[in-house]
């Protein structure tokens, strides 16, 4: 077999924030001051000059990847956010440019990354696939020719001359995949399809990737859903801090990925700036998921408890408080909202918080969640008197669902939780 | 079932470039029907929702010239060789519309579509080129009320001139391209260029003899006029259809070749930029 990708010490280097620790706009005399100097600042940079002035500070997004991948072969890529998958990504398919090292790509790369690109609101579904197929580099011919097919895909066909804005979010996104998954490239790399879209959908998307890989494309699968990573992939590398630490058979990559730690980002911590000043004395500092055996993890086990830990400073004594967490899906659907005061005795012994430092933990028995990304959101209010602080969005983390009921039948479930129900059958007769 | 045509795929290397980018005019060919789809696309979606339509390429035109024609003829009583006020403005503001049109909507293409820019590879000069044909369309719409105009007030084309409108027209166009090529890749990184653009029009149409005849100026000022390749394109319009002016001179081609200068330079910065466009938008 051919190779399709070759990677060779690929890096990527970005600028984060270039930090102008001169200027803190304190003074109206920093604002002038600034001012004055923009054009000569904008001058320098055009030329390329960066300004002296500017601590500009580098991250290596990916740094030294190397790996070589045989045609018809499906690759998982794991990691958590900010490993470097959709950096690795976006220089496969040439959307930026690598730092250093080189890859070498035999033939054309499609990426779902991209659905529904160009797609435009006023435009009718049949203008729409042309304009989108154009932009993912068919030809018109070939979008002739693949019409109906793209058409019957979608399950759109009655509204196929109406403008894609009457859509329901549900029929724009199969229009949008049906377009990209008819592209027929010799490499696929999808980033992440299946956190979008209905059930139904998403076993159509996998069907169609399972159908490209026997076409004997080449696919790149990357995903936070490592249930999807096992069914797909038969070989994945695992990405930290934008190094590859490993590559495996997919069963072992993901072990190591959910064991080692890797998964690790199910933290979240409020800077001083992130905190609005209307939100004392209630002072957020962090939130953290924890697995069954209080380590902060990224991904949980869905057959294990989970601990929400919500930490916090009071700066006075705050009559009625009550902390709590919201979960919801990554769809923005809430699945459940819980206090810290919720049971009595602990509202009567905390209707009262003196000023200090406080740890909620709140644990969420096991068998729960379905398969997914969830989202996390915290709140600090008293009942009829006044929010102090919340964020709907403080954190996400995913839940794995190996071992959960029903898992032998590799398909997903729909609804956002998987509990364990008691089941009884009875023959009656 | 999909029938896989199989043909030999072309193999692509990564990796980092350096220094002045070559242009890669070859990559942009293979990519010509995205240019089609996308100027297409952007005609079509112009006048979606609105009543009035298509009309509104001619509209916008003719309200500037009646406009101009009550301040700069009927208070201000500008001269212009004798030929009727309204012909004579509207004659210029075609190539004006054009130019302007092409030139903000170009400078601002790549972070008007930022979200295809960060997400699929496609070669970048074409937002900025089929922003710029865009521009066309309402053109040769306007164009048509010229016509009427001109039989309304019998005013007579130099027929003999007539050939040369389109080597103004692509005169326009250069400039315009040229110069949206520079703002449009500025603007990824600064977006001083959307807050610049409005003054960097207004400025330049007071530089352009539309409103006023280039020949009524002082000599020490034509001179400097030449030098803006818009000069050349609105005496160029006004001569080749009205016969006003004395025709193209070596003024015109110092205008050509600023303007192809511009293009030129715009492409190598363009290019030599573009590698982190999807990085710094």
């Amino acid at each position: 077999m051919a190779t399709a990708i070759s990677v060779k010490n690929l890096g990527k280097q970005y600028v984060i924030g270039a930090a102008e620790t001169k200027f803190r706009y304190n003074m109206l005399r920093d604002v002038i001051m600034d001012t004055v100097y923009a054009p000569v600042r904008l001058a320098k940079a055009l030329v390329g000059k960066s300004d002296r002035r500017m601590n500009k500070n580098f991250v290596w997004a990916l740094d030294d990847v190397s790996f070589d991948l045989e045609e018809g072969k499906v690759l998982g890529i794991v990691g958590r956010n900010g490993a470097g998958k959709s950096t690795l990504l976006k220089i496969l398919s040439r959307v930026t440019e690598p730092t250093k090292g080189t890859v070498m790509v035999r033939g054309r790369v499609g990426s779902l990354l991209e659905v529904g690109t160009g797609f435009h609101p006023e435009l009718t579904g049949r203008e729409n696939i042309y304009m989108n197929g154009a932009i993912l580099g068919m030809k018109r011919a070939e979008i002739d020719s693949k019409f109906d097919e793209i058409v019957d895909f979608s399950e759109v066909s009655q509204f196929i001359d109406t403008p894609v804005k009457r859509y329901s979010s549900g029929m724009y996104l199969r229009l949008a995949f049906a377009v990209a998954a008819h592209l027929e490239p010799e490499i696929l790399v999808v980033d992440e399809v299946l956190a979008v879209g209905d059930a139904e959908f998403q076993r159509k998307c996998l069907g169609k990737m399972g159908d490209v890989a026997q076409q004997g494309r080449t696919v790149l699968f990357v995903s936070h859903n490592m249930s999807a990573i096992l069914r797909l992939t038969q070989e994945a590398i695992v990405l930290n801090k934008g190094k590859m630490i490993m590559r495996a058979p997919t069963q072992e990559a993901v072990d190591f990925y959910l064991s080692s730690g890797q998964a690790q980002a199910g933290e979240r911590t409020w800077d001083a700036d992130e905190i609005p000043a209307m939100s004392a004395p209630f002072t957020p500092i962090s939130l953290k998921v924890k697995d069954g055996r209080g380590k902060v993890v990224d991904t949980i086990r869905s057959t294990e408890p989970v601990m929400l830990e919500f930490e916090y400073r009071l700066g006075a004594e705050v009559k009625g408080l009550r902390v709590g967490i919201y979960v919801s899906t990554m769809r923005g659907e809430y699945v459940l909202t819980s206090f810290d005061t919720d049971t009595p005795n602990l509202y009567e012994k905390f209707d009262t918080r003196k000023a200090g430092h406080y740890v909620s933990r709140a644990t969420l028995p096991a068998d729960i969640f379905n398969e997914g990304r969830y989202s996390v959101g915290v709140n600090a209010s008293s009942f009829g008197v006044r929010r102090y602080f919340m964020d709907e969005n403080a954190l996400a983390f995913n839940v794995d669902i190996s071992g959960a009921p029903g898992t032998q039948w590799p398909e997903p479930r729909v609804g956002p939780i998987r509990p364990r129900l008691e089941w009884k059958i009875e023959k009656i007769d | 079932m999909t029938e896989i045509v199989k043909h030999e795929p072309t193999t692509i290397y990564i990796k980092p470039s350096h220094g002045l980018a070559a242009l890669n005019l070859r990559d942009l060919w293979t990519y010509r029907e995205l240019v089609f789809f996308m100027v297409w696309r952007d005609v079509k979606v112009k006048y979606k929702q609105t009543m009035l339509g298509m009309a509104w390429a001619v509209i916008q035109p003719v309200m500037n010239m009646l406009i101009f024609t009550f301040v700069f003829d009927r208070v201000a009583k500008l001269p212009t060789d004798g030929i009727p006020y309204e012909i004579f403005s509207f004659t210029a503001l075609l190539p004006w519309g054009l130019f302007v049109t092409a030139l903000n909507q170009g400078s601002r293409s790549l972070v008007a579509h930022n979200n295809m820019v960060t997400k699929i590879y496609f070669p970048r000069l074409i937002l900025p080129m089929s922003s710029v044909f865009a521009g066309l369309v309402d053109f040769a719409i306007a164009f048509v009320i010229l016509v009427g105009l001109m039989f309304y007030f019998n005013v007579t084309p130099a027929w003999n001139l007539l050939w040369t409108v389109p080597f103004f027209v692509i005169l326009a166009i250069i400039t315009a391209l040229g110069v949206a090529l520079w703002l449009s890749a500025i603007n990824v990184k600064y977006r001083d260029v959307n807050q610049a653009l409005p003054f960097l029009t207004q400025f330049w149409f007071f530089a352009t003899p539309v409103a006023y005849a280039f020949t009524t100026l002082p000599e020490n000022w034509q001179l400097v006029l030449s030098l803006n390749p818009m000069t050349g394109v609105v005496n160029g319009f006004r001569w080749a259809l009205l016969g006003s002016g004395n025709g193209p001179d070596a003024a015109l081609w110092v205008s050509v070749a600023i303007s192809i200068i511009v293009l030129v330079s715009g492409l190598f910065y363009f290019r030599s930029t573009e590698r982190t466009f999807a990085d710094t938008i």
